[in-house]
């Protein structure tokens, strides 16, 4: 019991979504518009009379953002939790970092929470790096006397000394997010909650930040929890992991296990998914992601491909209108390890409704032996980055070395180093 | 550090004591959230802490000029008459510039409550406290001006830090229940300033609330700034002392409001993250 860090009992959080009855069009008369919103707002003003949540539209319907989730963490732990969009994670962390409340069940938790569930949060624009470190500090109800005592540490840890007075309004998101999470790593709190932030920083801060993540675990004992779309640091970062659908913990586990199992997930395999099964739908009003796959140089669906063969990815895609821009689909590979290979625009484009797939080539010779997790995006401007949909880690795709006698390599020889394994045009010239 | 002792519970509609530990406990951030609005205030502005003296100054001029010679209201002759008017302005430009920003304190701070956890209860409570140093600041603002009218403040004066707490906690109460109100429904960002531009008449701000006829003097003090007002000017200047019975009527109304604020905020609090 005593190194008891969370123990979470049957947590649900419901929301009351509302729902228009009929679709309100262009061609209603004014007659019909002032019924309407009379009717519309008596409802509200009865239901505001007798304590009823007031939602828009007609009809009311309840959505478990999370139902009856139960775990366990113990202290020292880094736990990983695993799950597509809307699964119900942040809404998880935010119930355990106390600023949302259950609707169903409890939670104990041990110890003072620290959470950084957003770049920033709890920062002010306006105010200097210096003074939102004791901001920071003050929030989570540290004396100021121990912030004073770790600002050195906060500061060399974040790289801003020379910003220190400037307003963090000024700052760049990256420098935003590592003083950030230097500040929250720092406070001496026993529990710290990391939602997806560190996507910002660069590869290198990100590197310093799991490696203090996971300092401040080990050394000191302390908890952390952890959500990220990126699987390459679940596996190497996380001792647990937990796995979200729909709201509900459905597996839980060595973090190999579990991101096998979130590929293998509701509506595909992890090289082949049909989005149009997921509950939800990806995308915009101009654009939906319909499926994507990943084939070999035969044509077959695959998820395993050899490093000496062509294999291709594929993105299906819907338009609902036709555009004066066309969109760009765009793939971005990344490695087991969280960092990315490389991003690849489409350059054939088009802007009329309908449905397409964008097809892009991996030569063979070009990537390394190891699991690649894909990100596929649609972009609709390139003046200012506007996406109709990223979704990261939608695919992934083991590339494996095999000998001329199928036997797979040494992965630890020096051979399989670095990101890409390009073939490359050797000689050894006699000069003497 | 009590580590690992330090159990808390999420739990659904977690019962709830008044907030006074809380609050306590939370001292420091209080004060540090006091300090920000202070500093961000005046922050890219050229006048900076002027604007805290300028804006009473104007509005006691314009009373003065409305009231005293224009209207000619009596004043029992025992004080200059923008003295009696900035008496009447320091607790009720508190009040209602408080009030108007505690309406929207927390829908201004939306990132930090959908994202942060602490007692939400004390980002109104930590911009009372701004307001109450411009009350101190427009404290010596009167001084200025007492030693210019040769003005020798009475023994009463004693009694104005107790008038400040009472106007304070005046403040608190509906400035707790429309904070939370305002989270759910936006109206009360118009409902407030517009219901403080009728109080401000029907408030003795302007003139001597002992220019309102003895009949309705007992109803016109439920209103709880004319016993302040008529305390902060009674503390000041010696005026008159205050109608007792209405007095106690406010102060009454004060504690009231405090409490149904209070409950109502703690009740609306648990929300707050999801509606706002």
């Amino acid at each position: 019991m005593s190194d008891m860090a969370i123990k979470a009992e049957g947590l649900g959080k419901k929301y009351v979504i509302g729902h228009l009855s009929r679709h309100t069009n262009a061609t209603e008369t004014l007659r019909e518009k002032v019924i309407e919103k009379t009717t519309s707002g008596l409802g509200k003003a009865r239901d505001y009379l007798l304590g009823r949540p007031i939602v828009i539209g007609d009809r009311a319907e309840d959505f478990w953002a999370l139902k009856d989730v139960d775990f366990e963490i113990r202290k020292g732990e880094i736990v990983g939790f695993v799950g597509r969009n809307g699964a119900g994670k942040s809404t998880l962390l935010k119930i355990l970092s106390r600023i949302t409340e259950p609707s169903a069940g409890n939670a104990k938790i041990y110890g003072r929470v620290s959470s950084l569930l957003e770049v920033g949060a709890g920062f002010h624009a306006e105010l200097t790096g210096r003074e939102n470190i004791y901001l920071n500090g003050a929030i989570l109800g540290m004396p100021r006397a121990v912030i004073r005592k770790n600002f050195d540490e906060i500061v060399a840890f974040s790289g801003v000394e020379r910003f220190l007075d400037t307003p963090v309004k000024r700052y760049s998101s990256g420098m935003y997010v590592r003083l950030a999470f230097s500040v929250a790593v720092h406070l001496l709190s026993d529990i710290l909650i990391v939602d997806e932030v560190l996507a910002v920083g660069d590869v290198e801060f990100q590197k310093k930040c799991l490696g203090k993540m996971e300092d401040v675990a080990q050394s000191q004992g302390r908890t952390v929890l952890f959500v990220t779309h990126n699987m390459g640091l679940v596996t190497s970062l996380c001792d647990r992991a937990f796995l979200l659908e729909a709201g509900r913990v459905t597996r839980s586990g060595t973090p190999a296990e579990i991101v096998s199992n979130y590929y293998s997930g509701s509506h595909g395999t992890p090289f082949s998914v049909d989005f149009e099964k997921g509950a939800r739908r990806i995308g915009d009003s101009m654009a939906t992601l319909l499926a994507a796959r990943i084939e070999n140089d035969k044509g077959a669906t695959v998820g395993e491909v050899g490093i000496g063969t062509d294999f291709v990815v594929i993105m299906r895609y819907k338009l609902h209108g036709d555009y004066v821009r066309p969109p760009e689909p765009i793939f971005q590979f990344n490695t087991s390890g969280g960092q990315c290979a490389f991003v690849s625009v489409c350059t054939n484009k088009t802007a009329e409704a309908g449905i397409y797939e964008a097809v892009c080539k991996v030569p063979k010779n070009l990537l390394n032996s190891d699991t690649y997790y894909i990100d596929l995006m649609l972009r609709h401007s390139n003046v200012i980055d506007t996406f109709n949909f990223i979704e990261r880690n939608a695919l992934s795709v083991l590339v494996v070395d095999r000998s001329a006698h199928g036997i797979l390599s040494d992965a630890k020889s020096v051979g399989s180093l670095g990101v890409v394994r390009p073939a490359l045009d050797w000689s050894v010239r006699t000069v003497a | 550090m009590e580590r690992s002792a330090v159990v808390c519970i999420v739990a659904p509609g977690g019962a709830k004591s008044l907030p006074w530990r809380e609050l306590w406990a939370y001292r420091e951030l209080i004060a540090t959230l006091t300090v920000r609005d202070l500093a961000l205030r005046f922050r890219q502005t050229v006048m900076g802490v002027a604007w805290i003296v300028l804006k009473p100054l104007v509005t006691m001029v314009v009373l003065t000029i409305i009231f005293g010679h224009v209207a000619k209201l009596p004043t029992n002759g025992q004080a200059p008459y923008p003295l009696i008017v900035l008496a009447g302005i320091l607790p009720w430009s508190f009040f209602s510039t408080a009030l108007g920003e505690i309406t929207v304190s927390l829908v201004n701070n939306a990132t930090l409550i959908s994202k942060v956890y602490f007692p939400r209860i004390i980002i109104p409570t930590a911009l009372l406290g701004t307001f109450l140093v411009d009350v101190l600041i427009n404290l010596g603002l009167m001084l200025l001006l007492m030693i210019y009218y040769q003005f020798t403040p009475p023994w009463t004066i004693v009694f104005l830090p107790a008038f400040l707490i009472l106007a304070a906690l005046a403040t608190l109460g509906p400035g707790l229940l429309f904070a939370a109100l305002c989270v759910k429904y936006r109206d009360f960002r118009n409902i407030v300033p517009f219901g403080l531009q009728i109080g401000m008449f029907i408030s003795p701000v302007g003139y001597l609330s002992s220019n309102i006829s003895s009949d309705w003097r007992f109803i016109y003090s439920f209103n709880p700034l004319v016993g302040i007002i008529d305390g902060f000017r009674w503390a000041l200047l010696g005026t008159e002392s205050p109608y007792w019975p209405g007095l106690l009527v406010g102060i009454g109304v004060v504690l009231v409001a405090l409490w149904i604020g209070v409950r109502q905020f703690q009740k609306a609090e648990r929300a707050f993250a999801d509606l706002i």
